[in-house]
């Protein structure tokens, strides 16, 4: 319990990831297509002609980025969904167990708003990613293994009570996975608001009031060594469609430090893209309260071939509040200030032999 | 208030109207019809940045040394007329914290600590922003901090809660953007030189286009727990008319850490 102010809301969102899989039902029923096809639907326009995307939508959903290994089909039936949903905000309530760690940190149920909580954006899918059709991600080229390795041996050198910039993104107020792209949900508040105006549309990312200004047009690009957090991106519509190629990402902070092996949200030490990352995003309007989100993750450098992945925005209540993380960032400080103290009560101790 | 906020805006029916910036007169034609939203309002979209230098201090300053030695005359500050008409009519112990703040302001200034610059300092930091126009809500996006400000122009509500950049209610009045922005906290500055205000500050903004290229923006400040009377400041804003011109990222907490959490870093053993 030495370190048990750092058990995050992320730290809390993979208790839950991984109640989700126990719990979920994995063979045995036929596979389900996709919900019907449904009739085209005509997105709205704004004032000068764009396809509307405007509202506040949230991608909160319980499913994966990767399929589960023991789970074989690609779409859950809606029945089977509704029932882990249901077991799943039992849990998250029992996580505010009294005398739990759980408990220490906060009731997500009392002072945030769990998943289940929330507004859902409820997909059938047994996992975001749908190509390669495993559902799983490609394998790592022998480049991207040899990456991935050396990164993995920094972080063991790096002891993350050391020093702030040890610490995952979150932890330090700088990004989530909700900013990407590509934009995947976090534990808690990953709610956006889309606002368009001639030649741009803005994405404002709820957690850590992160801003991304999309200009409509193929724009040059800054050079390769000039990184930015979500990337810089250029959009453009077809049809109904927006669609935003982003590089210049920056290969250290990508995916908000997210683990790609490990459950959805959880931030991890997987750094290991290089600066040929390119992600490109489809947001296409599928009825009034939904926005089907596609991307693309490209990096021949590190995954042997590209992956694509599908997830929902579901329109939710605004409005989206301040996130002022930084501001009031007394965690990080304070362990930080915890792990001194425990070094010198333990320095204490070796000088006081007899 | 409301009585001085109308005398305070520019007849946008007939002549030249003089904002007071300062010492300086900015004279402002408001024949000047800006070009037309697909909703008939003025379009005001664009990246904006104010070309003074009113973050250093908003009253009129001659130029000074910094407070780090070792930034040399990078780190001075250059002289400039003050934004604000006349003086600050602060209380006599709000003047002498601002003075204290003044003292300390390498360890007090926000700024320093990449934290929300709070309104109206958003407006005139050295950086660009971004407006945002669609009718619902008028976005102002920061590229310092990644600062967000959203305007709502319909379904005003109060305040739910304070914040680092307030609530901000918008309509329009003619071509101007009106903002009326409340619910702020008390922890931001309106500069680098500690002028500071109360978590009863009350800002309405104007944003005027006054040509293709360039806004007048006004904003009447009110906090009567630190002046005694409302107060203006005035500025003219500058379009960035580059052809690249955009936000770039300026998430500075990573460059502030060492200064925030070095004390507490696990010490190098030699």
């Amino acid at each position: 319990m030495t370190h048990r102010l750092l058990v995050t809301g992320s730290g809390l969102s993979v208790l839950i990831a991984a109640a989700w899989l126990s719990a979920t039902p994995v063979s045995g029923q036929s596979p389900a297509g996709p919900a019907a096809a449904a009739k085209p639907y005509k997105t709205p326009r704004t004032v000068d002609g764009q396809p509307d995307l405007q509202g506040i939508w949230t991608n909160q959903t319980y499913t994966p980025l990767q399929r589960p290994a023991n789970v074989t089909k690609e779409f859950y039936t809606l029945d089977e969904v509704l029932a882990a949903e249901k077991r799943a905000a039992v849990r998250e309530a029992a996580v505010s167990t009294p005398g739990t760690t759980g408990d220490v940190h906060y009731s997500g149920s009392e002072f945030g708003l769990d998943k289940s909580q929330g507004t859902l954006a409820r997909s059938l899918r047994t996992s975001l990613i749908f190509d390669p059709p495993s559902g799983r991600l490609p394998p790592l080229s022998a480049e991207g293994e040899k990456r991935a390795a050396a990164f993995a041996e920094m972080r063991k050198k790096l002891g993350r009570f050391d020093a702030a910039q040890n610490n995952e993104l979150d932890d330090r107020c700088i990004t989530t996975t909700n900013a990407g792209p590509p934009m995947l949900p976090y534990a808690y508040n990953s709610n956006y608001q889309i606002v368009q105006a001639p030649g741009y549309v803005m994405i404002l990312v709820e957690m850590m009031h992160h801003i991304r200004m999309i200009p409509l047009e193929d724009r040059a690009r800054p050079p390769q060594s000039v990184v930015a957090l979500t990337g810089v991106s250029r959009g453009r519509w077809e049809g109904e469609t927006l669609v935003v190629e982003t590089t210049n990402l920056n290969p250290t902070t990508v995916f908000g430090g997210i683990d790609l092996d490990a459950p959805l949200d959880r931030p991890a030490p997987f750094r290991g893209v290089s600066d040929k990352l390119k992600v490109t995003e489809w947001f296409t309007r599928i009825d009034a309260e939904s926005i089907s989100y596609k991307f693309k993750v490209e990096d021949p450098t590190t995954w042997s071939a590209p992956w694509s992945a599908e997830l929902p925005m579901k329109q939710t209540i605004g409005p989206l509040f301040e996130h002022a993380c930084h501001e009031g960032n007394f965690g990080l400080y304070n362990t930080l200030r915890g792990a001194r103290a425990e070094e010198e009560k333990a320095a204490a101790g070796e000088k006081k032999p007899n | 208030m409301a009585k001085l906020l109308r005398g305070f805006g520019c007849a946008a029916v007939v002549g030249a109207c003089l904002v007071f910036a300062g010492g300086q007169v900015i004279g402002q034609t408001v024949t000047y019809k800006a070009p037309r939203l697909g909703d008939g309002k003025a379009n005001i979209n664009g990246i904006w940045q104010a070309m003074n230098t009113a973050n250093w201090d908003i009253e009129t300053h001659q130029a000074a040394a910094g407070p780090i030695l070792a930034l040399g005359a990078i780190g001075a500050m250059p002289g400039g007329w003050g934004v604000v008409e006349g003086e600050l009519p602060y209380k006599p112990e709000a003047l002498a914290k601002r003075n204290e703040n003044r003292a300390n302001r390498l360890k007090l200034d926000p700024e320093v600590k990449c934290y929300l610059p709070g309104v109206p300092r958003d407006i005139y930091m050295p950086y660009p922003f971004q407006i945002v126009q669609s009718q619902k809500y008028v976005m102002l996006a920061h590229e310092y901090a990644g600062a967000v400000r959203t305007i709502y122009m319909d379904n005003h509500v109060e305040a739910p809660a304070e914040s680092w950049m307030g609530w901000s209610n918008g309509h329009w009045e003619g071509d101007t953007l009106v903002v009326d922005t409340t619910g702020f906290n008390d922890s931001t500055w309106f500069d680098r030189s500690g002028n500071y205000h109360s978590d009863a500050l009350h800002v309405v903004e104007r944003f005027t286009p006054r040509s293709a290229e360039t806004l007048t923006y006004e904003a009447t400040i009110e906090d009567p727990k630190v002046f005694t009377r409302p107060w203006k400041m005035s500025m003219p804003l500058y379009r960035r008319v580059e052809r690249a011109a955009e936000l770039m990222e300026f998430k500075c907490i990573e460059f502030v850490e060492d200064l925030m959490y070095g004390d507490v870093r696990k010490p190098t053993r030699p």
